[in-house]
């Protein structure tokens, strides 16, 4: 058990690290802008004296190590600054009472929503494909498993929002089953909130099944020449028994391993699919931030996006090495 | 909740045609090994497929016009789907016929063991190959040119809100949406073709040189990839193209060409941990160490020695990458920071088209517009997944 807790220990040393070098390239690639933050949100005409202003308001007159470790520190402390737009607009109308919404402020709900959209399609998406991936392998060769082959292999690799408005056309418009736009708000009932989130979530589910049905299908038949399976043939197994009790168990590992992947891809694939319905989400955030150049925003949805994927990916790799005793006890 | 229910029953009945499929099977054949043996989930199965099929028979003779006059939209799209479908399986099949009769003994052989799909990929990347080569003289209007009839309707039909001239109709400018769509195919796909070239140059030359150097620049490389792909993609991608806006300014052509620049190097990231791995594994052979002992020098060893045995891998990457960097730059596009208007550009034609979609129940084809774009980078996806997982599953060596 040692052994185990030092790789883990290490692998999140490893992690934390990771994401202190991707901060400092989330701040200087920022830093490369050229120009003035304060001149950019003043504009052209703006007095020499209201430019100087906003810069000390803002801290844009220290120097970039110093603004970087300001800006680290807050951020570990959950405080992501200001909006630049909500600054903008209060000094533009004059009424800068002094209380803003900071950006942690703007991006917290935004996040429970797509995490709750990433959990309503892991939800669908894993029990699905493990048991489309499990009926494959048993079927192999079939004419059921090359169909799945090709659905699958068709919605990997269509771009999202094709996905998207073909679903919208077919469950939204044509047959309205499902609302077509996700507009969840503050104090909507579970029933609601779900209803609106289950297209974007069916979109996502296209995505991200085809992957993960192809790994277990893969790995579950990577195992099938082994002599074990073999054995449990020739004592006269049924072809399901033998793959769920032998197979599967011995799977495990690679499948934990995609389906964490696929995951660490849904926090960051939703950015599309939040676009197509509107969903109030961080990637829509995201991307209305980056067309207004709103720095601190996309700065810190930046380091959300890669503090999650680190994260996940930081899991798989755990994971993979818990459900393997080779790896977890080294020679 | 009458749906559902309805649902529920035809599962039902179809779990007890399964039954029934099976019983009727052994005793009509006398047990025969085919029904003794069948488990009941294939029985279930066979008896679904059935029903699916007979349901998809009779939904594509439906009638396209209710009574009341209204268009059916929702027969239209099948119909269309399903003779979509047909018509692409006997291209392919003709195709591959095709190929199986011309050409040289090699070409002849490859198509032999082709299945359907591939030949169906191959065929596609050739069209598109030829539309975006020739879009100058297929389009029959320029990409830029602005008609004076705006907001023409697709079909061609003047009873309609058409105009023969304009068979897909026009956007809010007046602009042939047929003629851009053409020139997307151009615009799009060179784009991501340059892209995936640049990203493989560049991918693949440092990944061979840090194989055959190793040491520290090996050490730095590595680590500096590590980061980079620490960062999802498409956010690290929106984040630079923040940046990039910002450096272009006002001049559009600019963004373009930053916006390559950046998807390259995010993508030659992969391309660089690939090529190290195979680089890696094929400097350990003996006749590396043979052309070292002969002298030569770093150009030979990687451009004469790695790279001739590494092509089949690194082919298989390309088409991949090509895919990722075509849909990376469909989503830039389709989000607005893409590739940047007066060039047409697919993924944008889908971002402005995409309210159509709501008028599906009246219009079918209005409707069809974002769906042409959107569909048009799928297919061209999904052809070249067709001809990489061929391509994969020959040289695993048909695994069972």
């Amino acid at each position: 058990m040692q052994s185990v807790f030092r790789i883990i220990l290490q692998r999140l040393a490893l992690g934390l690290l990771t994401l202190f070098v991707v901060s400092i390239v989330i701040f200087t690639a920022v830093n490369m802008l050229p120009g003035d933050f304060a001149q950019a949100i003043l504009g052209q005409g703006a007095t020499p004296d209201a430019v100087e202003a906003i810069r000390r308001d803002l801290g844009l007159d220290q120097p970039p190590i110093t603004r970087y470790f300001q800006w680290l520190g807050s951020a570990v402390q959950g405080d992501l600054g200001n909006s630049f737009a909500q600054a903008n607009f209060a000094s533009f109308v004059g009424a800068d009472s002094g209380v803003r919404t900071t950006v942690a402020q703007q991006i917290a709900p935004r996040f429970a929503n797509t995490m709750f959209l990433a959990a309503v399609t892991a939800c669908i998406a894993v029990p699905v494909s493990l048991v489309l991936g499990i009926l494959a392998a048993l079927f192999r060769n079939s004419v059921f498993d090359r169909a799945t082959n090709v659905t699958t292999l068709t919605s990997i690799s269509s771009p999202e929002f094709f996905l998207a408005y073909v679903l919208i056309l077919f469950l939204a418009v044509l047959n309205p089953v499902l609302p077509s736009l996700s507009n969840i708000f503050e104090g909507m009932s579970f029933g609601e909130r779900l209803e609106k989130t289950l297209l974007p979530a069916l979109t996502l589910t296209l995505v991200v099944t085809a992957h993960m049905m192809r790994m277990t299908r893969a790995a579950i038949i990577n195992l099938l020449a082994s002599p074990y399976i073999e054995m449990a043939r020739l004592k006269g197994m049924s072809p399901m028994r033998v793959i769920v009790k032998h197979a599967l168990p011995n799977a495990l590992a690679p499948i934990i391993n995609v389906v964490a992947l696929n995951l660490a891809y849904l926090i960051t694939g939703v950015v599309v699919v939040e676009v197509v319905f509107v969903y109030p989400g961080i990637g829509q955030l995201f991307v209305d931030s980056v067309k207004i150049r709103d720095i601190p925003v996309v700065q810190a949805c930046c380091l959300i996006f890669a503090a999650a994927y680190i994260l996940l990916n930081l899991t798989a790799d755990i994971m993979s090495i818990l459900s393997n005793p080779r790896l977890r006890h080294p020679k | 909740m009458s749906t559902l229910l309805t649902l529920v029953l035809i599962l039902l009945g179809v779990a007890a045609g399964g039954w029934v499929l099976r019983f009727a099977g052994q005793k009509a054949t006398g047990n025969a090994p085919m029904f003794r043996d069948m488990p009941y989930a294939v029985a279930f199965g066979y008896v679904l497929g059935a029903c699916l099929l007979m349901f998809s028979v009779w939904y594509f003779f439906q009638p396209t016009v209710t009574e009341a006059g209204v268009p059916n939209a929702g027969v239209v799209f099948f119909r269309w789907a399903v003779q979509f479908f047909i018509l692409s399986a006997i291209a392919a099949f003709l195709f591959r016929a095709l190929g199986r009769t011309v050409g040289t003994r090699g070409s002849k052989k490859l198509f032999r063991q082709m299945p359907l799909t591939a030949s169906f990929g191959v065929l596609v990347v050739i069209l598109y190959a030829f539309t975006a080569i020739f879009a100058a003289w297929l389009a029959p209007h320029g990409q830029e040119a602005i008609f004076a009839k705006v907001n023409v309707l697709p079909g061609g039909n003047a009873a309609t809100g058409g105009d023969p001239l304009f068979p897909l109709g026009t956007d809010q400018i007046g602009r042939d949406l047929l003629s851009r769509l053409i020139y997307g195919a151009q615009n799009t796909v060179g784009i991501a073709f340059v892209t995936t070239c640049l990203a493989f140059f560049l991918g693949g030359t440092l990944g061979f040189l840090a194989a055959t150097l190793q040491g520290w620049l090996d050490q730095v490389l590595s680590r500096a990839v590590d980061v980079l792909m620490a960062i999802p993609s498409l956010i690290f991608a929106l984040l630079l193209m923040t940046i990039a806006s910002a450096w272009a300014g006002s001049e559009r052509w600019l963004l373009t060409v930053y916006m390559i620049l950046i998807i390259a190097v995010i993508d030659s990231t992969r391309v660089f941990r690939l090529a190290r791995a195979v680089g890696l594994n094929i400097v350990v052979m003996d006749y590396i160490e043979a052309a070292k002992l002969r002298g030569e020098g770093l150009g030979y060893l990687i451009f004469k020695e790695i790279l001739p045995n590494a092509t089949a891998p690194l082919l298989a990457e390309f088409g991949l990458r090509f895919c990722f960097v075509f849909l990376t730059i469909a989503s830039l596009s389709f989000l607005g920071v893409g590739i940047q208007p007066p060039l047409a550009d697919w993924g944008t034609m889908v971002r402005d088209s995409a309210q159509f979609i709501n008028f599906a129940a009246f219009s079918p084809l209005t409707a069809a517009l974002p769906l042409l774009a959107a569909g048009a980078i799928a297919l061209l996806t999904v052809g070249v997944n067709f001809v990489v997982d061929w391509m994969l599953h020959r040289s695993s060596g048909l695994k069972e």
